[in-house]
This record gives C-alpha cells, structure tokens and sequence, in this order.
C-alpha cells in the first residue's frame, strides 16, 4: 500500500492520506506532522516537494500511528482531492452507512 | 435457554472441547499479534499476513472483518450474535457475500479480539477468511433439504472445513484458494469457477464419491475448470485433495499475483497437471490420509435430519400478495409438507446482501419458529430457511414483512449480486453497490420483473470479479478511465451446470448511462422473446447482435 | 547467524560454503550445483555435508545424493512464500530423510509451529531474535486436525492433539 505514491511523480499539489492503525479510521497529514480526521485546512505539498512530504508522512508509519501512507492530488481549495476515489474517502462511502 | 444455545434442532456442526480449545487458543494468538502490532513490534508487512488470516482487512474506510459461516449454515443463536456484534462494533448491519460470509464494514483494530471472542462464544471465527490459504468451502445453500440431493455435501464440507484449518503444509499458498461442494446434480455453488469444485455422487451400489474440477477461477482471467476425476473414494477424499494442494503449493507462480491462482498453473500444464496430482496421489502414504468411515459417520451425525413431521403438501392460500411472494421465494422439499424459503437481502433500492441488527434477530426468531431453528446463507446474498412447513408459509411471510425481508423477487431482475466497490474496497475502481440500487429502482414494478422472469445481473467494483460478473446473464464491471468510472457489460454468463463466461457487448457506458443500457437489453429480450424464454435463452438462441444493435444503433 | 532448536537458541556449527570458495573442515552447506558438480569429492570428506535446497527445486532432484547428506536447509525469500513447507513434508515422507531440515530466510516466529510439523529441525534467526516469542508462538495452538510429520500413529481421527517432538 505504501509504495502506491511513488508510483508515479506528481502534477498537481499533494497532500498524504493514511488509515489511522488503531481503528482504521481514514486521516490526513498536516503541515504539523499531526494526523487529523478532516481534510480541511491541510496544507498541500507542491508538486516538487512531494517526496519530502511523503518522507516526513511515512514517519507515523515508523511510529505506528498510521498505515498505508500515500499521496492525493489535490485542488489546493478546500483541499479537495481531483479523484473521485479520495473524494469518497473524504466523504464517506456514496451509500447509506448507517442502518436505516 | 441460554441466548448464546442454539435450538435442539438446528444442524449445524456442533463445536467440541477440542474445538472450543483450539478456538480459544487461536484467539490468544491473534490477541497477542494485535498487541505486538500496537506496541510496534510487528510492522504493517510482517503483521498483513496475520491479521488477512484472521480476516482483517484494511478499507478504503476502516479496517473490515470478515467472518466465516461456513458452508454458509448459521443457527438462531449465531446470527442472533451476529446481530450483536453489527450493534455493539459495527454500525448496526453486516454485509452478506457471495461466498456465504459476512463482513463487518467499520472494525477497528483494537476491538477485534473482543469481537472474535464473542464470535467464539457461538462457536464462529475468522480464521482463513482471508489469505493466501484454502478458504472458507461454500456449498449447497438448500443441503439436506433438496429433493434432488444424493449426497449430503454439510459432512464433507465440514469434513473440508476441519482439514483445511490451518493446515501446516497449506497456508502460504501462491494465492487463496477456494472450494465448492455439491451434492445434488443441479451445480447451485457454481463449481466449475472454483480452483477446486467438488460434486459429490454414488455410485451403482450406493457408495459415496467424488468428481472433482480443479482451476477454475474468475478475476481477470475467468476460466472453466477442469476435471481431474470422475471418481475419487470417500475415504481417499482428503488425500486426493492433499495431492492437488501440493502440486499447486510447489509450482504455481509466486512471482506475480495475476498468475498465482491455481487456475493459471492448470491453464498451463494442461494434462500434466492431473498427471502430476494423480503421481502424488499413487504415491503418497494413503493410510495416513485415509478418511475413515467412522469419522464420516461422527460428522454425518451432526446433520442428520430434524424431526420432520409426516405431512402432506398443502394448497397455498388464495391471498394475491401473499401468492406473488411465494412463487419467487419458495422452494420444493425432499419432505411432503415442507418447503424451503429464501429471504431476500435485496430490498428495491437497498444494499445487496446488507442485513441490519434487528433484521438478523427477527430472522433469528422466525428460523426458531419455523425452521428448526436454521438458516443458510446463499452465495447470491440472501437467506435461507431451510425446513419451513407449507402450513406455516404465510405467518412466517407475514414475519418477514413486518422486518422489510418480504420483497418477492428471488431470481429475478433486481435479486442482484453486488460487490462492495470503491464505496468500500479500497482495490475498486468504480462503484457498485449505487448501481445495483439504481437498476433494482428503475425495475421496481414486482409485475414488470415477473413479466420479465429469471434474469441474474452480477456487478463488481473492479477486474476481481468478487461480484461474479462474468457468470451474470447481464455482467456489469466497473472501470476507471482516466477518472471517470464507466461500466462494461457482459452477457450470457451462467454459473451452474452449462458454466460460460460472459461476452463482452461493446464500448463501456457512463455511470448514468448503464441503467438505460440495461433497460435497453431487457426490452430487446422482451421484443425477441419466444414463449416460455427466459432472458438467457433468448440471448443463446438470438445471439449478441441484436442486442448490440439496440445498445449501439446511432440514436 | 543465530540458530533455533527446540524453542531455544543454540550455536551453530554448519558453515555455508560460497561455490568457488574452498571447503572448511567441519560441516558445511553447499549450493545444489556445486553438489551436482562436485559430488563424488564431496561423498570423500569426512565432516557432515549439507546442501542448500533452492525453494523452486523439486526434492526428487536431490534424491541420488540425500544418503550422503546430513542437513538439508530451505529457503523462504519471503514469509509468504510457502514452498518450503511443501518441500520439507516430502523430503521426511517421500523420502524418509532424518537429518537435520533446516529453515533459512525471512521466516516469521508466527510460522515455527506448521514449520515443525512439517518436519523442520532448526530455523536460522536474525541477530536479536527473541526465542521466547518463537517458543510462545510454537505453544500457543496445541490443537491440530491434521496428522504431523514424525507423528507415529496414523491419522485416524480427523483431530487430536499436537504432539510436536
Ligand atoms: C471488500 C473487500 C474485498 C476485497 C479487498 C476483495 C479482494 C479480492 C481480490 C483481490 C480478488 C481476486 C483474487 C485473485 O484473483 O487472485 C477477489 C476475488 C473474489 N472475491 Fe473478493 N474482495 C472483497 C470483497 C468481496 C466480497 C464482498 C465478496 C462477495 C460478495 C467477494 C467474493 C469474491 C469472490 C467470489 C472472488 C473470486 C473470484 C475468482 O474466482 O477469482 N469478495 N476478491
Ligand atoms: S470486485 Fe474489486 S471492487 Fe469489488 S470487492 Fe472485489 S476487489 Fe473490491
């Protein structure tokens, strides 16, 4: 799961998604080095400051806060993700998720 | 009665001290693997393996945890606990799936030893749901109640199930590995698109034996598997198996995960394949291996039948609604006076194969009222009561009613299989589950979809074909291009005796587009149809062009 | 490198040999070709010979030479590659080899156990390597429903107690 941001360099400023270990829950990297439930008010990496980013990201991996780093292309407004399969995991599955 | 008792009745293998022993001893392992976890001395890719056996999944949302029923058999008291468990750590549902499991969508970590504990309590687990192991074998959803059964597959599934169960030779296989058993004529498990597909027969003097197939398999590369013997000994049932595992475990490839299923290995080698197993098998230490009769008969006593009453078949009342659910939901039984009945998990509109907590418990209650206390999981996402009497059909429709499991459309158009997809899965690449809920919409008419009969839509969320798609008289999978998800359309895949894979129709159609595309379909089946036809004879003797036509004519 | 028998760590007195270099006086692990190569020159030496058992190789390929061998080590590359095992259960019941099976690469101490019942003797171990963790993880599950290599009696119950040695 980790080596999927460096599948290809990015183009678009980033920011760094990860579930948290303890339960699993979908949190993002801010500029603090904090892991946050909320997207909002992260601050995106520059396309070229990517790798740094993902380096200081994947230390709470090696600290065992998180799982399964990995960089989002993102439009620095909101920061709102460009693909609709980080949208979800900002929003929550498109579906009922709760009994009805 | 203790809650956690299952009724006197209900034919489920019943664990022993030994089993209760090794489960406890299990769950301290696994206790201990989530505490090295936690404390950091297992990193994510030493302790990934282990919890996958365990069951534990990493999301797209959360951690999920999928927990075996095997063979697909639950008693009231196990899916009353599952109940509990969806309210207490889930959000108050589970999942049901196409291989007769159920999945927990919002697990955390830190409370799966509690969870698997309260499983264990019910004589349930996760173990080998998940993995580069032999999996959980599904069969029969209607065993022990068909008339057309002649061998009861429950034993040998759970004669499977005990074998398979950490197996010191065989879990760290190239890839999963899944197995099908059936023991009836009519294929309801889909074998043939299993890396192993058992159909357990007699033969003329009455004895127990076995044809087995070996590397079939969907994913990217569906294939139809292969028969290895129309005839395997009961008692040399696990050897013969033991054989096929360790050719797999030895050659299939390790190198490269879309080559690894036994289903590539079998491609390849072709009839060396069965001559290799059938090598192992002359010369392994078959005393050893040997399933004895005894064992087959202390294992058959766990399923032998309930108490049946001496009935005779009975008129159905005349009430209309009542009527329209029967004709879809009810089944023939072996016994005069009874009738086996599926309950559907796919209301108009819903999740397919999502029950919540109280639906598990009023399943729960009506199984104990009406059917011994059983119910069986299907591997097209719904219940089954097994052992219903015909005098009790319609206050146990009227139970089911009053829970929203009542929807009359078993095998019909909008009973859909459906993946979790990117709501869910983090392997997807497109949704599935909004899909289902959008066909099943548009065909919510219950006298349409009678109108249009038999017709299975299958769809998944990526090239894995957890949603058997390619099997579907109409297939549907989910791609991404280049970030919009589209959707390609198969038809004429069948999943029992006459297997075939689904063939590709043309160009992949938009998220709003499919479900016009599929109305599309159904209208040219009805245009085209001959009396009696349903949607997949149609197509067989029509063949795919008018099909095409209709879908892509210039507008 | 640290070696574990029985739970507990233990010297090892095996050297691997690489091919071009000489062989040592004690016992030593050579490759599968230097064994084809050199066979009837290594069958001469006095001190134990082992040979190295690539994880792809079939053990009948080994078969002509295995009265002469008193260790035979496998390889893991990775922990899910579970090749050996299968290797390791035919070499005691195919072929009835009693020397020493030993288990070398990324091994995890969650695997000792099926390791053992398949027949594995010793586990080479990193540096560091707590053998209380592979010891408590051998012991964990006493419960197997499946017969064991070495176990005496045939399986004739579909589960009893595991009895490792
Ligand atoms: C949500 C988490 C899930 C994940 C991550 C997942 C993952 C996968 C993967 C990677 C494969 C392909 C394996 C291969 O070909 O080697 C696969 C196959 C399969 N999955 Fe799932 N799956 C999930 C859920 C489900 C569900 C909910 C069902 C049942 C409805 C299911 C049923 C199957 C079946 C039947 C296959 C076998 C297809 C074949 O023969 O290759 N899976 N799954
Ligand atoms: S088919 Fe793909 S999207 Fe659907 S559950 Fe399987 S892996 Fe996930």
């Amino acid at each position: 799961m980790s080596t999927k941001a460096k599948a290809r360099p990015a183009t678009a400023p980033v920011v760094f998604t990860a579930n948290r270990l303890r339960d699993g829950r979908v949190v993002w990297f801010g500029a603090e080095g904090t892991w946050r439930d909320r997207i909002d008010g992260t601050t995106p990496f520059a396309p070229a400051a990517a790798e740094e980013g993902l380096a200081l990201a994947q230390q709470g991996e090696r600290d065992q806060q998180v799982v399964g780093v990995y960089a989002v292309e993102v439009d620095p407004a909101g920061p709102t993700p460009l693909k609709f399969r980080e949208r979800l995991r900002v929003q929550g599955p498109s579906v009922a998720a709760e009994a009805a | 009665m203790n809650a956690l008792t299952p009724p006197q009745y209900a034919r489920t293998y019943r664990y022993d001290e030994i089993d209760r022993e090794f489960l406890q001893e299990r769950i301290a392992e696994f206790r201990g693997q989530v505490e090295r976890r936690l404390a950091g001395e297992l990193t994510e890719d030493e302790f990934k393996p282990l919890r996958l056996m365990n069951g534990l999944y990493l999301q797209l949302h959360a951690y999920m945890l999928r927990v075996a029923i095997p063979y697909g058999l639950l008693n009231s008291a196990q899916l009353r606990q599952l109940g509990k468990i969806a309210r207490r750590w889930d959000r108050g549902f589970g999942h049901f799936t196409t291989r007769q499991n159920i999945q927990f969508n919002w697990t955390k970590l830190e409370d799966v030893p509690a969870m698997l504990e309260a499983l264990a309590e019910v004589d349930m687990h996760a173990i080998q749901t998940s993995g580069n192991c032999i999996r959980n074998t599904t069969t029969d959803e209607y065993a022990g109640a068909s008339p057309d059964e002649v061998v009861d597959p429950r034993v040998y599934a759970e004669i499977l199930r005990q074998w398979s169960t950490l197996h010191p030779e065989f879990t760290w296989l190239p890839r999963k590995f899944k197995i099908a058993i059936t023991g009836a004529p009519h294929d309801r498990v889909a074998a043939q698109v299993h890396d192993v597909g058992v159909l357990a027969k007699r033969n003329e003097r009455g004895e127990v034996g076995f044809e087995v197939h070996a590397g079939g398999g969907l994913g990217r590369t569906p294939i139809i598997a292969r028969k290895l013997r129309d005839w395997v000994p009961e008692a040399e049932f696990l050897a013969y198996m033991e054989a096929v595992l360790r050719v797999y475990n030895a050659l299939g490839q390790r190198d490269n995960i879309y080559k690894a299923r036994i289903k590539i290995l079998v491609r390849d080698l072709g009839d060396e394949f069965t001559q290799m197993v059938e090598r192992e098998y002359e010369r392994m230490p078959r005393d050893k291996y040997r399933l004895d009769p005894e064992i087959v008969a202390a294992i058959a006593a766990h399923f032998a039948p309930p108490p049946f009453a001496a009935l005779d078949d009975q008129p159905l009342p005349e009430d209309p609604e009542f009527r329209q659910w029967a004709e879809a939901s009810v089944r023939a039984h072996k016994k005069p006076g009874y009738a086996s009945v599926t309950i559907s998990l796919k209301p108009i509109g819903g999740i397919p194969g999502d029950a919540s907590a109280e639906q598990m418990e009023a399943v729960a209650d009506l199984a104990e009222r009406h059917s011994f206390g059983e119910i069986r999981v299907t591997h097209v996402q719904n219940l089954v009561l097994p052992h219903v009497r015909q005098e009790d059909l319609h206050a146990l429709w009227q139970g089911l009613r009053a829970a929203g499991l009542a929807t009359p459309n078993i095998g019909l158009i909008s009973d859909i299989i459906a993946c979790p997809g990117m709501d869910y899965c983090a392997l997807a690449t497109a949704r599935s589950i909004p899909i289902a809920q959008r066909i099943s919409e548009r065909f919510a008419s219950l006298d349409r979809q009678h109108d249009i009969g038999e017709c299975f839509i299958n769809i998944s969320g990526c090239i894995n074909a957890c949603g058997h798609h390619h099997v579907a008289h109409i297939g549907i999978l989910g791609v991404d291009k280049r970030g919009e998800e589209v959707y390609q359309i198969t038809l004429g895949g069948s999943a029992t005796n006459d297997a075939a894979i689904g063939e590709l129709i043309g160009p992949a159609f938009s998220y709003d587009a499919v479900v016009d595309a599929v109305e599309t379909l159904i209208t040219t089946y009805i245009a085209h149809r001959a009396a009696g036809e349903r949607f997949i004879d149609t197509y067989r003797r029509i063949g795919v062009m008018p099909f095409k036509d209709a879908l892509y004519a210039p507008a | 490198m640290p070696l574990l028998e029985d739970g507990r760590l233990r010297p090892d007195d095996w050297t691997h040999v690489e091919d071009e270099a000489p062989l040592p006086e004690g016992p030593a692990i050579v490759s599968l070709a230097r064994l084809r190569a050199e066979a009837a020159s290594l069958a001469g030496r006095n001190a134990p010979l082992g040979v190295a058992l690539p994880p792809e190789t079939q053990p009948e390929e080994i078969a002509p030479f295995l009265d002469r061998l008193a260790l035979i080590a496998v390889k893991m590359p990775k922990s899910k590659d579970g090749r050996a095992f299968t290797q390791i259960r035919a070499l005691r019941e195919h072929h009835g080899f009693a020397g020493e099976i030993r288990a070398a690469g990324h091994i995890l101490p969650d695997q000792y156990a099926m390791l053992l019942r398949c027949g594995v003797t010793t586990v080479e171990v990193p540096e560091g390597t707590k053998p209380e963790t592979w010891a408590r993880s051998r012991d964990t599950i006493r419960i197997a429903y499946q017969a064991a290599q070495g176990a005496d009696r045939p399986l004739s119950l579909l589960r009893r107690k595991l009895e490792l040695a």
